[in-house]
C-alpha cells in the first residue's frame, strides 16, 4: 500500500482510505451510511460543513464527533452510533 | 350563584393548574383554564420532572408521598409522550455520617409508607457503575419516577377536557370575588384557583414567593450511562437553605438516552441568563460524583425559576380576603411531584370533602418568617 | 495549552471575510489570531482541496495570514462573553477547552445553506449544494456519479461546473427561480463583466438541456440511498435517475455567536454600520454573516473591519448600514423562494432530522418554542440550525434566544467556563 493509502476500521471492518480525506467522504465513497436516525433510518452527511450533525459517529472512542470535520488517520477506529 | 354543577376557573396551565383542572373535572366541576402562553410553558418546562419523596418536613413528606401514590394511579392515562419511567432515586452518601443520616431517612420514609432500602458500597457500584469509587452507600427509593413535565401537563389537561373542561388563551389581569378579568373580558365562576407558578407578573393578590433560579444541562444520547435519578445527600441542604447560592449533584436518565444534569439554586430575581460560573460549579460537582460524565456531549443548557416560600411549603388552600379564591402555588422544586396531591386538596376544598392529608401546613393565610 | 491567551485582535471564521480581516489587521499589529472550527483556513468557498490545495489565486493570502497571524484551527467556539470592552471566547479543540481574550473581536462566521424539507430528502446521497462542494474538496469521489443539483441561487451552476470537472455526470441543474427572474439576473450580469464571465464559464461545463429553469425537485426516491428524483414545474413531472441529489435554497447567515454576545441582529444578518461595527463596542462583523452578498463584498468588508479594528476600535454602531448592497438585493430578488418549494413537505416528511420530527407532528398554531417542547423539533444536536430556518419559512416563526454551548461540547469543556 502506498504511503497515501492506509486502513481505518469502521464497525470492526477494515476500509482502505486515501490520506487527507474526511471520515464522512471516506464512508460515503465506500457506500456506507454514517448513522442511524432516531427512527432507525440510514443517514449520511448533508451539509458537509459541521452544521447539520447528520454525520455524527464515534471516532477513537469519543462519541458524537462530526465525521465531515475530521480527516482520516492511520489506525483510526470508527464506530457508528446506534 | 350556582346552578347545576359548580364552576371553577383555573389560572395557569402549568403542571399544577393542569392537575387541578383534572381533579376538579373528575369531581364534576365545570372548569375553565386560562393560560397566557401555552400549557406547561413556564416553570413546568424548565424542571427535571423528578417525582420524588422528600422529607424536609413531615408535611412535605406527607404531600410528596401522597402525590407519588396519585401519580401511580394516573400512570395508565398519561400516555407515552409524558415519558413516565419508574427509575427510582438513589440518594448518595459521601461518607459514613451521611450514610447514617440516610438510614434514619429510611425509617422516616417507612413510617410515611415510602419503601426504601439502604445499599452498601458494592450494591451501589452494581446499580450505577459510573459513580466514583469510595462512596459508602446510598438510599434507594424504588418508587420514585421521572416524567416529561410539559406533555404530562398536556395529558392532564386532555383528561380534564374529556370531562368538559375548556382552555382559553388569555392573560388574567385582575382577580375579584368569583371573578377574573382578562383586560376588559370578565369571567365568573364559583371558584377561582390561582396556579400561576413563578410568574413575574403583578397580578394581585401578590403572593409571598421568591423565584429560586436553577440551571440544567442536557446531553446528547448516551444510552445506558445511568439508570436511576441520582442525587447527592447534600441536595437537601441546598434546597433547605434559602439564602445563599448553591449547587448539588443531581442527574437523570431520560428515555431518549440523554442525561439531564442539575442542580443549582440562587436568588437573582428573574434574570434568566445562564451564569457560567454557577453552570461550571454545577457540572464540576456532577463530575466529582460521576467522572465519566466529563466526556459526555452537552447540547443545551437552560434556566428556570422555582417559586419558593419562606418556610419551604407550598400555598394550597383558601385565600381569606377574596371569596372563592384558592391558591395552588409556591412549590419550589417539588411542583411536578406534588401537583397531584395539591390538586386533590384543592378539589376536596372546593367540593367540601375532607382532604386525604391535612391541608393546615399549606394554608395560604399562615404566618411565615419574613 | 495556556489557560487563556490574549491577542490584540481575534477573528472568528477563516473564510474570505475572516482572512482579509486578519490580513489587514496584521498590517498594524502582530497580535492577531484567527479561529476556525475547520482544520484549515478557507471557509467554504476557498476550502482547501484534499488533492489540489487552495484556489491558486488565493494562496498568497493564505500564506500571508499564516505568517502574520496565529491560526487556531479545529477549534469550535463553545461560548463567548463580553464585559466592559473585554471579549472572551471559550474554545474546544481535540477534546480540550481553552479561552482566548481580546479587546477587538471580528466576527466573520459566514453563512450556511438553507434546506427546505421534501419527501425523501433524508436519504443518504442527498447533500447540500455547498455541501457537495465541501464534500468533494474533502475527498468525496464523484467520478461517474449521476448528480442532480437543485434548489436556487448562483451556487447551483458553480458547484455543477466543479462536479463536472471532477468527472461527475451532472444530468440536471434544477433552478426554481422563474425565467423572468433569471433573465433579469442575466441583464444585471451584463453590467458586471467579471461575474458574468464566471457564470458563463460554469455554464459552458454543462451540457445542453442540463439547466432547467423554473423547475424544482418534489421528491427523492430510493431504498437505502437516493436512486431517482421527481422534478416538476408546477404542471409536468419528470423522473430523473441519480446517485447524488444536491439541494440548497440559498444561504442563511450564521449569527449565533453574534447573538450570544448581545450584538443586534436583523432579518439580513448581524447589524453593522458602514465601518463594520456591531452594536457592541469592540466587536466587528464582516462578510456573509452580515448579509448574503457574495465573496467580493465579503473581502471588502473583511478588509474594512481589519482596518477599522486596528485604527479606531472605539465606538460602536448607532445605526446599521442604511441599505444593503445592490448585489445583495439582486440576489434576493432573483432567487426568491416560490411558495411551492416552501410547501413541499408532506405530513410524513421529516422536518427535524436530528429528532425525526415529521411535519404532521407539528401543529401550525404552535410557536417555535412550543414545537420544541411538544414535538422535540430543534432539540437535537444541530441545535435547530437546519430545521429552524426551514420551519421559520414554513410557519413564520421567529428565532429563540441563544445559550451556551454554541455547538455541542463535552462537559469537561464547559467546565473551563468561569
Amino acid at each position: 500500500m502506498s504511503a497515501d493509502l492506509f486502513q481505518i476500521t469502521v464497525d470492526g471492518v477494515a476500509v482502505v482510505v486515501p490520506r487527507g480525506v474526511s471520515v464522512a467522504a471516506a464512508l460515503m465513497n465506500a457506500g456506507l451510511p454514517l448513522r442511524e436516525s432516531v427512527r432507525g433510518e440510514p443517514r449520511a452527511a448533508l451539509c458537509g460543513m459541521g452544521i447539520c450533525h447528520e454525520c455524527r459517529l464515534t471516532i477513537d472512542g469519543r462519541a458524537h464527533r462530526r465525521a465531515c470535520m475530521h480527516a482520516v488517520a492511520p489506525g483510526m477506529v470508527v464506530s457508528r452510533d446506534g | 350563584m350556582t346552578r347545576g354543577s359548580p364552576t371553577a376557573i383555573v389560572i395557569g396551565a402549568g403542571i399544577v393548574g393542569a392537575a387541578c383542572a383534572a381533579a376538579l373535572a373528575e369531581k364534576g366541576v365545570r372548569v375553565t383554564v386560562i393560560e397566557k402562553n401555552f400549557a406547561g410553558s413556564g416553570t413546568t418546562a424548565a424542571g427535571m420532572g423528578h417525582l420524588v419523596a422528600m422529607d424536609d418536613s413531615p408535611a412535605q413528606l406527607a404531600l410528596t408521598a401522597r402525590s407519588l401514590e396519585l401519580w401511580r394511579e394516573l400512570a395508565p392515562v398519561l400516555g407515552r409522550d409524558a415519558e413516565l419511567e419508574t427509575t427510582g432515586t438513589l440518594w448518595i452518601a459521601e461518607d459514613e455520617l451521611q450514610l447514617a443520616a440516610l438510614r434514619e431517612k429510611r425509617e422516616t420514609y417507612a413510617q410515611a409508607g415510602v419503601a426504601a432500602e439502604v445499599l452498601d458500597a458494592r450494591q451501589l457500584r452494581e446499580a450505577e457503575p459510573n459513580l466514583r469509587d469510595g462512596l459508602p452507600g446510598a438510599l434507594w427509593v424504588a418508587g420514585d419516577a421521572v416524567l416529561y413535565p410539559p406533555l404530562a401537563a398536556v395529558a392532564l389537561l386532555d383528561n380534564a377536557r374529556r370531562l368538559r373542561a375548556r382552555m382559553i388563551h388569555g392573560e388574567v389581569t385582575a382577580i375579584e370575588a368569583h371573578t377574573v378579568w382578562c383586560g376588559r373580558e370578565r369571567f365568573t365562576a364559583d371558584f377561582v384557583v390561582r396556579a400561576t407558578g413563578a410568574d413575574a407578573g403583578q397580578l394581585a393578590p401578590l403572593l409571598p414567593l421568591v423565584p429560586r433560579k436553577g440551571h440544567l444541562a442536557i446531553t446528547d444520547r448516551h444510552p445506558g450511562f445511568c439508570r436511576h435519578q441520582i442525587v447527592e445527600t447534600g441536595y437537601l441542604t441546598s434546597a433547605h437553605v434559602m439564602t445563599s447560592e448553591s449547587v448539588a449533584f443531581n442527574v437523570q436518565p431520560r428515555r431518549t438516552g440523554q442525561v439531564l444534569i442539575g442542580s443549582s439554586r440562587e436568588l437573582v430575581g428573574h434574570d434568566a441568563r445562564i451564569n457560567r460560573e454557577i453552570l461550571s460549579r454545577m457540572l464540576a460537582r456532577a463530575v466529582e460524583f460521576m467522572p465519566p460524565l466529563a466526556s459526555l456531549s452537552v447540547i443545551r443548557t437552560w434556566t428556570g425559576f422555582r417559586p419558593a416560600t419562606a418556610d419551604k411549603l407550598p400555598l394550597i388552600g383558601w385565600w381569606p380576603e377574596i371569596p372563592g379564591l384558592l391558591i395552588a402555588a409556591g412549590h419550589e422544586g417539588l411542583g411536578i411531584t406534588t401537583s397531584t396531591a395539591t390538586a386533590e386538596i384543592i378539589a376536596a376544598l372546593v367540593t367540601g370533602d375532607s382532604p386525604r392529608i391535612d391541608p393546615a401546613p399549606f394554608a395560604p393565610s399562615r404566618r411565615m418568617a419574613a | 495549552m495556556a489557560d487563556a491567551s490574549r491577542f490584540d485582535v481575534v477573528v472568528v471564521g477563516a473564510g474570505p471575510a475572516g482572512l482579509t480581516a486578519a490580513f489587514s489587521a496584521a498590517r498594524r499589529t502582530s497580535s492577531v489570531a484567527i479561529v476556525d472550527q475547520a482544520e484549515h483556513v478557507g471557509g467554504q468557498i476557498w476550502r482547501r482541496d484534499v488533492s489540489e490545495g487552495y484556489p491558486r489565486n488565493k494562496r498568497w493570502l493564505v500564506d500571508a495570514v499564516g505568517e502574520r497571524a496565529t491560526f487556531i484551527g479545529g477549534a469550535t467556539v463553545v461560548d463567548a462573553t463580553t464585559t466592559g470592552g473585554r471579549h472572551e471566547l471559550l474554545l474546544e479543540k481535540a477534546g480540550r477547552s481553552f479561552r482566548v481574550q481580546t479587546g477587538t473581536l471580528i466576527l466573520a462566521t459566514g453563512a450556511r445553506e438553507l434546506f427546505l424539507p421534501f419527501h425523501g430528502w433524508t436519504l443518504p446521497g442527498v447533500v447540500g449544494v455547498g455541501g457537495l462542494q465541501a464534500l468533494m474538496k474533502s475527498g468525496l469521489d464523484v467520478r461517474g456519479k449521476r448528480i442532480v443539483i437543485s434548489g436556487t441561487g448562483p451556487l447551483l451552476v458553480a458547484v455543477a461546473a466543479t462536479a463536472v470537472k471532477r468527472g461527475a455526470d451532472v444530468t440536471a441543474v434544477v433552478e426554481q427561480a422563474s425565467w423572468g427572474s433569471m433573465m433579469g439576473f442575466g441583464l444585471q450580469l451584463a453590467a458586471r463583466p467579471l461575474t458574468a464571465l464566471e457564470a458563463l464559464t460554469h455554464l459552458q461545463q454543462l451540457g445542453a438541456g442540463v439547466l432547467k429553469i423554473g423547475w424544482w425537485v418534489t421528491e427523492a426516491v430510493g431504498t437505502n440511498s437516493v436512486e431517482r428524483v421527481v422534478v416538476s414545474d408546477g404542471e409536468s413531472r419528470v423522473s430523473v435517475d441519480c446517485d447524488i441529489l444536491c439541494t440548497g435554497f440559498g444561504l442563511v447567515p450564521n449569527t449565533e455567536l453574534a447573538r450570544r454576545l448581545g450584538c443586534a441582529v436583523g432579518p439580513r444578518g448581524v447589524e453593522v454600520d458602514g465601518r463594520q461595527r456591531t452594536t457592541i463596542p469592540g466587536i466587528f462583523a464582516a462578510g456573509e454573516a452580515t448579509g448574503i452578498a457574495g465573496v467580493d463584498s465579503a473581502m471588502k468588508e473583511g478588509t474594512m473591519a481589519g482596518i477599522i479594528a486596528t485604527t479606531d476600535s472605539s465606538g460602536h454602531a448607532v445605526s446599521h448600514r442604511p441599505r444593503s448592497s445592490s448585489w445583495e438585493r439582486i440576489l434576493e430578488r432573483t432567487f426568491t423562494l416560490r411558495p411551492e418549494v416552501v410547501a413541499l413537505a408532506r405530513p410524513d416528511t421529516i422536518v427535524c432530522r436530528c429528532e425525526d420530527v415529521r411535519l404532521g407532528d407539528i401543529d401550525p398554531a404552535w410557536s417555535a418554542r412550543q414545537a420544541k417542547l411538544y414535538a422535540r423539533a430543534g432539540m437535537g444536536a444541530c441545535q435547530g440550525r437546519v430545521c429552524g430556518a426551514a420551519l421559520q419559512r414554513i410557519f413564520g416563526w421567529s428565532t429563540d434566544s441563544v445559550r451556551p454551548p454554541l455547538q455541542p461540547t463535552t462537559v469537561s469543556s464547559l467546565l473551563g467556563a468561569s
